[in-house]
């Protein structure tokens, strides 16, 4: 330990929302010119702590101290003065805006434009060179990809002065390749003297870029320590109070039949824009067929058109022959009947329906089977019922069944969805994002679910972003690029380099490009 | 020549129509820019021609009026503000309920104090806002073309058209070339991105409401006190809403605003000189089609001719920290 004070320092800091105590007793300290890792499951209280530090909420309790001097940050304008700056999760950026303009709003430098714009040009042009961090200043934000937009973001912080950054969750929509030219970004800003403060819930991020971690349980900081002192799965054991299993165990896939064909699809949405590109897949019994991609190239549409939500604008898909495109004879419905579950990828938007209680939730899709309903009146005590072996079955939290979708934790909310869909005992199981937003130890559980559904001989297609997810659980890995399956691969084969170059639409070798060439070809 | 007598003439009746849809178009967009939706401007500009109306007949100026009529145009946008901004109300319902609101309360106010059917005396001299002859428009009213159009339809307008036609290209300036301008689209945008700057969100969208309330109170003044000259019970006919329409029409932005505005004002000028006009084929058309034509023309815009319009994306939306 050096003499000198720390870049950031909190002393018991407590927090509460309500009755909800959402940070106990915080203390923490960031030493000046280091990578400070601060790790914990989603509603440990990390977002909390860091938007305090941030002066978007005020502590209750407790001190925050920036390089040895007490701060009374109550606002953001506060915070970045002191030298705070911070990379939210959600970019907050404008998106009609420039990347110029977006950097000044708020620091303009006086009531006229162009001055300040003329003045921020140069500066960037300073910062850039500096940190490695090139962006064209005059392009539109919106049509910026997510690498580059979280540039903009460190770059405004860069140009408000700071010396501590703060990133929250900064990798959640990059890809492989895209996360590491972070992790040098972030590198950089380190050697030239810069605290940099990550949140993650992703162990190999932490792992691979942090000086110190200190990791965060139910709102409590559990420890402080030294990344080269500590494993994955220490700190797994660490977030989650109990070890946990990180590798998923499975036995070698025994695929049988395909049970859905995916033929010709291409998909045009609204807006005229080619989403979906000559999509042909199959659907093996015993196996699970991951797709993996950067979120946004096609797969959610895909997803939806094989949930029967949405028509193909041409090619159809066959479910042990038969054709079961959407269509006037065909919806949603239709295939949950005939043993398609669909778990979506949206569970707020498609999934669930929030203001109702979980044992409603429990029926949708269902709730005109024969069980659920007493002439024209739905049979509550059923429905309860149900919903009951389910919260046993998966252990959901709270177990009550009348509570609110909403009042559940994502994790929880998440495990309604499988459940119900699971229970019905499909032949064919759809799932997107199976464990978006959910808490390492759920993860395990929902994981474990999966593999003992495919063991049983149903077939499972799983779309999920993160490529870990992917490559631990499927056994055919589909990647998907700009509307296209740029390849598809055993689940042995792939490496996370491999993955990711193709989730960029970098062809390494010719042969996976079966989709592109054809349309090239024809 | 006379079909170009006619054009000018046209012209001339599309301006004085025109202005008071331009000053509340560019009221809404201030308003809207900021995130709020603004379905008042319609009782704002009815209050402000009330105001105006009652406060020149008594002090027997016009400038006095138009003073009085921004003074209640401005506490109608902070009415608001204080129900959208502060409160996190809806802002239609809070919009409607101004316009309810003010169509009731005007003519009831002024049947109680001028006992004239809910109207107010009518104004006279100094009282109304008179035409302005430029410089030099008699001198250059024979040269042909050019002297006639200035003569004729540039100059012989009262001040507050001259204020409409400036507001636009400073509407424009203030929005695009300054802070105030630059912090007024983001926070219509993206409230967050704001907030997280370290801007008070709640503040930016109070000044926007407050610009919003100015321009309105110079549109409804115009309608009693240069345009007409008394206070009538709903004078505004729908010209707040047919202003909004102009706004999303040009998408939001001054001159495509400015177009869309001067095209609404152009049909009702065609509609006047279209009344009582034997027609070819069709006959003379009954006076209440002709009249319904700028709005049957404003359906059709919205419904199918706008195309993708992009309004700020944070529009409606009372801003919420999260979480």
């Amino acid at each position: 330990m050096t003499t000198e004070s720390p870049a950031l320092e909190l002393r018991r800091v407590n927090k509460w929302f309500g009755p909800v105590h959402a940070n106990k007793d915080i203390s923490l300290s960031v030493n000046r010119g280091t990578i400070h890792g601060i790790i914990g499951e989603n509603g440990a209280g990390k977002s909390t702590l860091m938007s305090i530090v941030y002066g978007f909420y005020q502590a209750d309790e407790g001190e925050i101290l920036i390089n040895g001097q007490t701060c009374h940050i109550d606002n953001p304008q506060a915070s970045i003065e002191a030298g705070i700056g911070m990379v939210h999760q959600h970019f907050m950026l404008v998106d009609t805006f420039t990347v110029l303009e977006n950097i000044i709003l708020g620091v303009e430098g006086g009531a006229r434009l162009g001055e300040g714009l003329a003045k921020a040009r140069l500066e960037l042009a300073r910062l850039e060179k500096e940190y490695s961090l090139e962006v064209d200043v005059d392009a539109l934000v919106g049509d910026l990809p997510v690498g580059l937009r979280q540039r903009v973001e460190i770059l405004k912080a860069l140009y408000r002065g700071a010396e501590i950054l703060i990133l929250d969750e900064p990798t959640g929509v990059l890809t492989p390749q895209e996360a590491d030219h972070l992790f040098r970004i972030l590198n950089t800003l380190r050697d030239q003297g810069k605290t940099v403060i990550l949140i993650t819930h992703k162990l190999r991020e932490i792992m691979a870029i942090t000086d110190n971690v200190s990791v965060m349980r139910r709102g409590e900081m559990v420890a402080h320590v030294g990344t080269n002192e500590t494993s994955r799965e220490h700190l797994a054991e660490l977030m989650v109070g109990r070890s946990v299993l990180l590798q998923v165990e499975k036995s070698e896939a025994q695929p049988g039949n395909a049970l859905m064909n995916v033929v010709g699809i291409n998909f045009i949405d609204a807006d005229g824009v080619k989403r979906l590109k000559d999509i042909n897949l199959e659907i093996k019994a015993g196996e699970i067929l991951g797709i993996a991609g950067v979120s946004g190239n096609g797969q959610s549409e895909l997803l939806e058109i094989l949930g029967g939500t949405v028509t193909p604008t041409s090619g159809s898909i066959l479910y042990k022959g038969e054709d079961i495109t959407k269509s006037d004879k065909f919806n949603a419905r239709d295939l949950r009947k005939i043993g398609l579950g669909h778990v979506p990828e949206d569970r707020h938007r498609a999934g669930l329906v929030l203001p109702f209680t979980a044992h409603e939730n429990t029926i949708l899709g269902y709730h005109d089977a024969a069980e659920y309903n007493r002439g024209t009146t739905l049979d509550k005590a059923a429905m309860i019922e149900t919903c009951e072996s389910h919260i046993e079955k998966f252990d959901i939290r709270p177990p009550n069944p009348n509570l609110k979708a909403s009042g559940f934790s994502g994790g929880n909310q998440q495990k309604l969805v499988l459940a119900r869909e699971m229970e019905q005992n499909p032949d064919v199981l759809l799932v997107g994002q199976p464990t978006r937003g959910v808490d390492i130890g759920a993860i395990e559980f929902i994981h474990k679910q999966l593999i003992q559904m495919r063991d049983a001989g149903k077939a499972i297609l799983m779309v999920s972003v993160e490529i870990e997810e992917v490559m631990s659980l499927s056994d055919r890995i589909a990647v998907m690029f700009d509307g296209f399956i740029v390849g598809e691969l055993d689940a042995k084969d792939a490496t996370e380099t491999k993955l990711g170059l193709m989730m960029a639409g970098i062809q390494d070798d010719a042969d996976p490009s079966s989709a592109k060439n054809k349309e090239v070809a024809e | 020549m006379e079909e170009f007598q006619i054009f000018i003439t046209l012209m001339d009746a599309t301006f004085r129509v025109a202005t008071p849809l331009i000053l509340a178009a560019m009221a809404g967009m201030f308003s809207e820019r900021s995130g709020v939706v603004d379905i008042g401007l319609e009782g704002k500009m009815l209050g402000a021609a009330f105001a105006a109306a009652t406060i020149a007949s008594i002090s027997g100026s016009a400038w006095v009026g138009l003073g009085a009529g921004i003074i209640t145009s401005f506490s109608l946008s902070m009415l608001h503000a204080y129900a959208c901004v502060t409160h996190k109300g809806n802002q239609v319902v809070s919009g409607m309920a101004i316009n309810i609101m003010v169509a009731g309360l005007a003519p009831t106010l002024a049947f109680a104090w001028f006992r004239m059917g809910g109207q107010t005396p009518a104004l006279k001299g100094d009282e109304r806002f008179q035409s302005l002859t430029l410089p030099f428009a008699d001198a250059v009213r024979d040269i042909p073309v050019i002297g006639y159009t200035y003569a004729e339809l540039i100059s012989g307008h009262n001040i507050i058209v001259y204020m409409a036609a400036a507001s636009v290209p400073i509407s424009a300036w203030v929005l695009f070339r300054t802070r105030f301008g630059l912090r007024v689209r983001a926070v219509g945008e993206n409230p967050h991105a704001v907030d997280t700057a370290g801007i008070s969100v709640n503040a930016i969208r109070y000044q926007a409401l407050a610009v919003t309330g100015l321009l309105c109170g110079i549109g409804g003044s115009y309608l009693s006190t240069a345009h007409g000259a008394a206070f009538i019970r709903d004078m505004t006919a729908g010209k707040g809403y047919l202003a909004l329409a102009a706004l999303i029409f040009g998408k939001w932005k001054p001159l495509p605003t400015l177009l869309a505005c001067l095209l609404f004002a152009f049909t009702d000028a065609v509609q006047v000189r279209l009344q009582g006009v034997d027609l070819p084929i069709v006959g003379v058309i009954p006076v209440q089609f002709i009249q319904a034509l700028p709005y049957v023309l404003t359906v059709l815009l919205l419904a199918g001719f706008v195309g993708k319009a992009n309004p700020p994306k944070a529009i409606g939306e009372p801003y919420i920290k999260e979480r």
